[in-house]
């Protein structure tokens, strides 16, 4: 990742798991059983809570250019923005898009009509899951059923990884996953995750016995 | 482990969701009246049912909302669960017993 270049604050952030980054890299693994782990930080997350089919959430769709999810699982993009549904009136907004103007102009759209609109870009952390044994890592301490006929790509759901809380996000069949966990706990959940990968990748090493 | 069928989740881990005890205790309705034996038994007395309970439910791991469920005391098996805003639903004793778990 780029350093990034000014002054001000964006030049004296840190990811949560920036001392981990190496560590991370040197942890994954290709193959026909491999997996990879990295973090993907200062991701905009705007939290959104409003009536849903109100007007109100009719202009925020619109402002979105996509429709907000009604169904637990369920997400919806457009352009630079993934929406995922956290609750029957609460949705979480990830976009690419710098933060205080995204903020604004949902901010716009709501009114002043019952609802909100919180940036909650330090809230969470990504970590993205990818490869052939994504998913089995995922398994080892996820509740949630992740078998492809009943979590597939553009599903998110929030659930738990090892003890931590996580909204889990399904991106691509290959799998690959990212984890949203809250920041503070984002080093407890990346170590559970190495050790979690630890067993896969070693597919050309000779069978015991062979 | 029980699963719970969270109304707007679906079915889930009982380690996702904080219970919240007895449903459907009705506040006072003139609090202002209450002696001290009275809030007591408001705030602590509660039923100890041998067979169907009506439950509060949190979904803490995933919607964050408050539900009811009816579960059984003696099998442990969850009976239906149901939005706040709706009514407690009518489970018939003969289908609890056929449908719960040897």
């Amino acid at each position: 990742m780029a350093e990034p270049t000014g002054t001000g604050p964006l030049t004296l952030r840190r990811s949560p798991l920036e001392h981990l980054k190496d560590t991370m890299r040197a942890a994954s693994v290709s193959g026909a059983s491999g997996v990879s782990l990295t973090e993907w930080p200062f991701l905009t997350m705007v939290d959104v809570r409003v009536a849903p089919g109100s007007a109100a959430a009719v202009r925020i769709e619109h402002a979105l250019g996509t429709p907000l999810p009604l169904r637990c699982g369920d997400t919806t993009a457009s352009g630079p923005h993934a929406v995922m549904w956290l609750g029957p009136d609460e949705w979480l907004v990830l976009s690419q898009e710098d933060g205080a103007e995204l903020t604004d102009r949902l901010r716009a759209a709501l009114g002043e009509d019952a609802g909100s609109v919180v940036d909650v870009s330090a809230n969470r952390t990504t970590l993205e899951l990818r490869g052939p044994a994504a998913r089995d890592v995922l398994e080892k301490g996820c509740p949630l059923d992740l078998h492809p006929r009943s979590f597939g790509p553009g599903q998110a759901a929030s659930t738990t990884v090892g003890p931590v809380p996580v909204v889990l996000w399904q991106v691509a069949g290959a799998p690959a996953y990212r984890l949203l966990p809250r920041a503070s706990f984002a080093d407890y959940l990346a170590r559970w995750l190495l050790d979690a990968m630890r067993e896969y990748g070693h597919e050309a090493e000779a069978p015991l016995g062979s | 482990m029980l699963q719970i069928p969270c109304p707007w989740c679906g079915p889930r881990d009982e380690t996702e969701f904080h219970c919240g005890g007895q449903a459907h205790v009705p506040y006072p309705a003139a609090p202002g009246e209450l002696n001290d034996h009275e809030w007591g038994e408001y705030v602590f007395y509660r039923d100890n049912p041998k067979g169907t309970r009506a439950e509060r439910w949190m979904h803490s791991g995933g919607c964050r909302r408050w539900f009811n469920v009816l579960r059984d005391t003696v099998s442990y098996q969850v009976l239906a669960a149901y939005r706040t805003d709706e009514p407690r639903p009518a489970i018939h004793p003969s289908r609890e017993e056929a449908g719960a778990p040897r």
